[in-house]
C-alpha cells in the first residue's frame, strides 16, 4: 500500500511538474513584453538598425513595430490558406471514400511522409522550386512552403471526420435520388464542416510561428510591402531577427508575445469548437 | 455536377501528393549530388572537416549527425521521466476526470508554441541558470538545447501514450485486482506489457520530431562545427547547420548543405515509417 501510495504521488508529482514550462514560457513573454504593445507597435514597420542605436543612445525607447511583419504573414498566410484549403479538402475527399484501393493508401502514406518532414527541409524544397526559378526570394516563395506544410494536416482532418460520419447519411442522400457528387457536395461535407473547420485552425496555428522555412523563401524585409513578388517579412522571422541584432532585442518580447497570443488563442478556439460540434 | 467528372477531379487532387513527395526526393538529390559526387558518399557521411577556404573546400556531414542524435538521444531521455507520468495521469489513474482534461490541454498547448519561443525561452531563462550551475561557462550546448526539446517532445509522447493506456481492457485490470494486485501493481504487470508496444511507438514518432527540430536547436546548441564531445560542449545539428548556412551559401556549400538535408529526410521518414507501421500494429493487437 505504501508502494501503491509513492507512486500515485510521484505520477501527480511529475505530471504536475510539466504544467511549469508552459507557465514560465507564457510568464516570462508576457512580464516582459505587455508594455511594448502599443497602437504604433502594430502599426509601424521595424526601424533600422541605425536609428534603434540613436534611440539606444539618447535612452529613449526603439521607435516602431512590427506591422511590415503583421502584413507579411497575412499576405503568406492569406494565399497559403486559398490554395492549402480547396486542395486539402478534396484530397482528403478521395481518401475517406477510396480508402481500400491501392492508390489511396499510397496517398495516405506519404501524407503521412510529408508531415514528418522536418520544416528546414520544406524551406530547402521550396528554395530549390520556386526561388531559383524566380530568381529571387518572394513572398510566393513563402506561401508555397506553409501551403506544403498545411496540406497534410488538412487531408488527415478531412478524411477522419469523413469517415466518422455515420453512412446512413450517406444512404439517406442516395436513396433521395442525389447521386455520389451531390450527396458528398450537400450533404456530407457540410455535415463534416466542423472537423474540417477545427483542422484548418489547427493547420494555420501550427505554420503561423513556422520560421525555417520562411529564411530561406521569404527572407524577411524591413519596410512595409504588398508586393508578392518581392522579400516580405512574417512575424517569426522578425523575432529570429530581433534575437540575432543586438540593437532591436527589445522588441523580441512584444512580437513573441504577439505572435504566442495568437496562436494559442487560435488552438484554444479550435479545441473548444470541436468540443461544441461534437455534442 | 456527373459522377464521373466528380471523381476524376478527386482523382486529379489526389495525384498532388505523389507529385509533390517525388519532387521533394527529385530536388533533393539532384541538388545534393555534386557534393556526393565531389566527395564520395561515405567519405562525406564520415568526414569531420567542415571549412570554406576557397581553392580546398572540405565538407563532411559527421558532426552534424552526431549532434543531431545526441540532442534527440539526449531529449528522449529527459522526456520520458515526464510523458510517462502525463501519460498514466490522463489514461489511467484519472481517467476521464476534469484534471486530466485539464492537464492534457496543458499539454496540447505546449504542443502549440512555437519552437523560436522555445528558443528564446531556453537562451534568456534556461542558458543563465546553467551558466550559474557551472554546468557549462558560455551556457548553450548539447545539453541545453536537449532539455527544451525534450520539453517540446513530452506532448507528443504522452498523449499518443495515454491512448494505449486508455485501450488496455478493464477486465484484464479487474482479474488482476480480484487476484489482490495492487494499483501500481496493475501498472506493472498489466498495463505495461499489454500497452507497452503502443507506448514505445509513441516514443518513436516523438524522436521523429526531435530529429528535424530547428530554430530551437539553432538558437541554444552554440552553432559550433566540431563534433561535440560531451553533452555540454556545443556543437550544430543538421538542422541546425542548414538555418545558420543556407541563406549564405553557395556551389559546393549549398549542395553539401542540401546533402546534409537529404540525409535528415531520409533519416526522420525511416524513424517515422517504423514508429507508424508499429502503431498500427499496436492497435490492431
Amino acid at each position: 500500500m505504501v508502494k501503491d501510495k509513492l507512486m500515485l504521488w510521484s505520477i501527480c508529482l511529475l505530471a504536475a511538474l510539466t504544467a511549469v514550462p508552459l507557465l514560465a514560457i507564457l510568464g516570462e513573454v508576457l512580464l516582459r513584453g505587455y508594455d511594448q504593445l502599443s497602437w504604433t507597435f502594430f502599426t509601424e514597420p521595424t526601424p533600422t538598425a541605425y536609428r534603434a542605436m540613436k534611440a539606444i543612445d539618447a535612452g529613449e525607447p526603439i521607435p516602431g513595430g512590427i506591422a511590415n511583419g503583421i502584413v507579411g504573414t497575412m499576405i503568406i498566410l492569406g494565399m497559403a490558406i486559398v490554395v492549402a484549403v480547396p486542395l486539402g479538402i478534396l484530397c482528403g475527399t478521395f481518401l475517406a471514400q477510396n480508402s481500400k484501393k491501392r492508390f489511396a493508401q499510397i496517398v495516405s502514406y506519404l501524407t503521412d511522409l510529408l508531415q514528418g518532414t522536418p520544416s528546414v527541409i520544406i524551406g530547402i524544397i521550396t528554395y530549390i522550386w520556386v526561388v531559383v526559378p524566380m530568381k529571387g526570394y518572394s513572398a510566393i516563395a513563402g506561401s508555397v512552403a506553409l501551403c506544403i506544410m498545411m496540406l497534410p494536416l488538412i487531408i488527415r482532418s478531412t478524411e477522419e471526420t469523413l469517415k466518422i460520419l455515420p453512412s446512413s447519411l450517406k444512404e439517406a442522400g442516395l436513396a433521395l435520388g442525389g447521386n455520389k457528387a451531390r450527396v458528398m457536395l450537400k450533404v456530407q461535407l457540410p455535415a463534416a464542416f466542423g472537423g474540417i473547420f477545427t483542422g484548418v485552425l489547427l493547420a494555420i496555428s501550427r505554420v503561423i510561428g513556422e520560421t525555417a522555412p520562411l529564411m530561406f523563401t521569404a527572407l524577411g524585409c524591413s519596410l512595409m510591402r504588398f508586393s508578392i513578388d518581392k522579400p516580405i517579412s512574417a512575424v517569426p522571422l522578425l523575432i529570429w531577427e530581433f534575437f540575432n541584432d543586438p540593437n532591436l532585442q527589445e522588441l523580441i518580447w512584444g512580437a513573441s508575445l504577439f505572435l504566442l497570443l495568437f496562436v494559442l488563442t487560435l488552438n484554444i478556439t479550435a479545441k473548444y469548437l470541436a468540443k461544441k460540434w461534437n455534442q | 455536377m456527373n459522377d464521373k467528372l466528380y471523381r476524376i477531379i478527386l482523382f486529379i487532387t489526389a495525384l498532388i501528393m505523389p507529385i509533390v513527395c517525388g519532387g521533394v526526393v527529385y530536388a533533393l538529390v539532384t541538388d545534393a549530388y555534386d557534393a556526393f559526387e565531389h566527395f564520395g558518399f561515405l567519405k562525406f557521411l564520415t568526414s569531420s572537416e567542415w571549412s570554406y577556404t576557397e581553392g580546398n573546400e572540405q565538407y563532411g556531414a559527421l558532426p552534424f549527425i552526431t549532434g543531431t542524435l545526441m540532442t534527440t538521444l539526449l531529449a528522449l531521455i529527459f522526456c520520458i521521466p515526464f510523458s510517462l507520468p502525463v501519460a498514466l495521469f490522463v489514461g489511467e489513474y484519472f481517467k476521464g476526470t476534469k484534471v486530466a482534461s485539464v492537464l492534457s490541454t496543458v499539454t496540447d498547448l505546449l504542443a502549440g508554441i512555437p519552437s523560436i519561443i522555445y528558443g528564446l525561452w531556453g537562451f534568456y531563462t534556461l542558458r543563465p541558470i546553467i551558466m550559474a550551475l557551472n554546468i557549462s561557462p558560455q551556457g548553450s550546448g548539447v545539453l541545453t538545447a536537449s532539455l527544451v526539446l525534450a520539453i517540446m517532445i513530452v506532448p507528443y509522447a504522452a498523449s499518443l501514450s495515454a491512448e494505449f493506456i486508455k485501450m488496455v481492457p478493464n477486465d484484464l485490470k479487474e482479474g488482476a485486482y480480484s487476484l489482490g494486485a495492487t494499483h501500481s501493481e496493475v501498472v506493472k504487470k498489466v498495463i505495461f506489457p499489454v500497452a507497452g508496444s503502443g507506448i514505445f511507438s509513441s516514443y518513436v514518432l516523438a524522436i521523429g520530431r526531435a530529429l528535424g527540430e530547428t530554430m530551437t536547436v539553432t538558437m541554444l546548441i552554440g552553432n559550433t562545427n566540431n563534433i561535440p564531445i560531451s553533452i555540454t560542449s556545443t556543437g550544430n545539428s543538421m538542422a541546425s547547420i542548414i538555418a545558420n548556412q543556407f541563406g549564405e551559401a553557395d556551389d559546393l556549400r549549398l549542395s553539401s548543405l542540401i546533402a546534409i538535408g537529404l540525409i535528415l529526410f531520409l533519416i526522420t521518414a525511416l524513424i517515422n515509417m517504423i514508429g507508424k507501421i508499429m502503431i498500427k500494429r499496436a492497435r490492431i493487437a
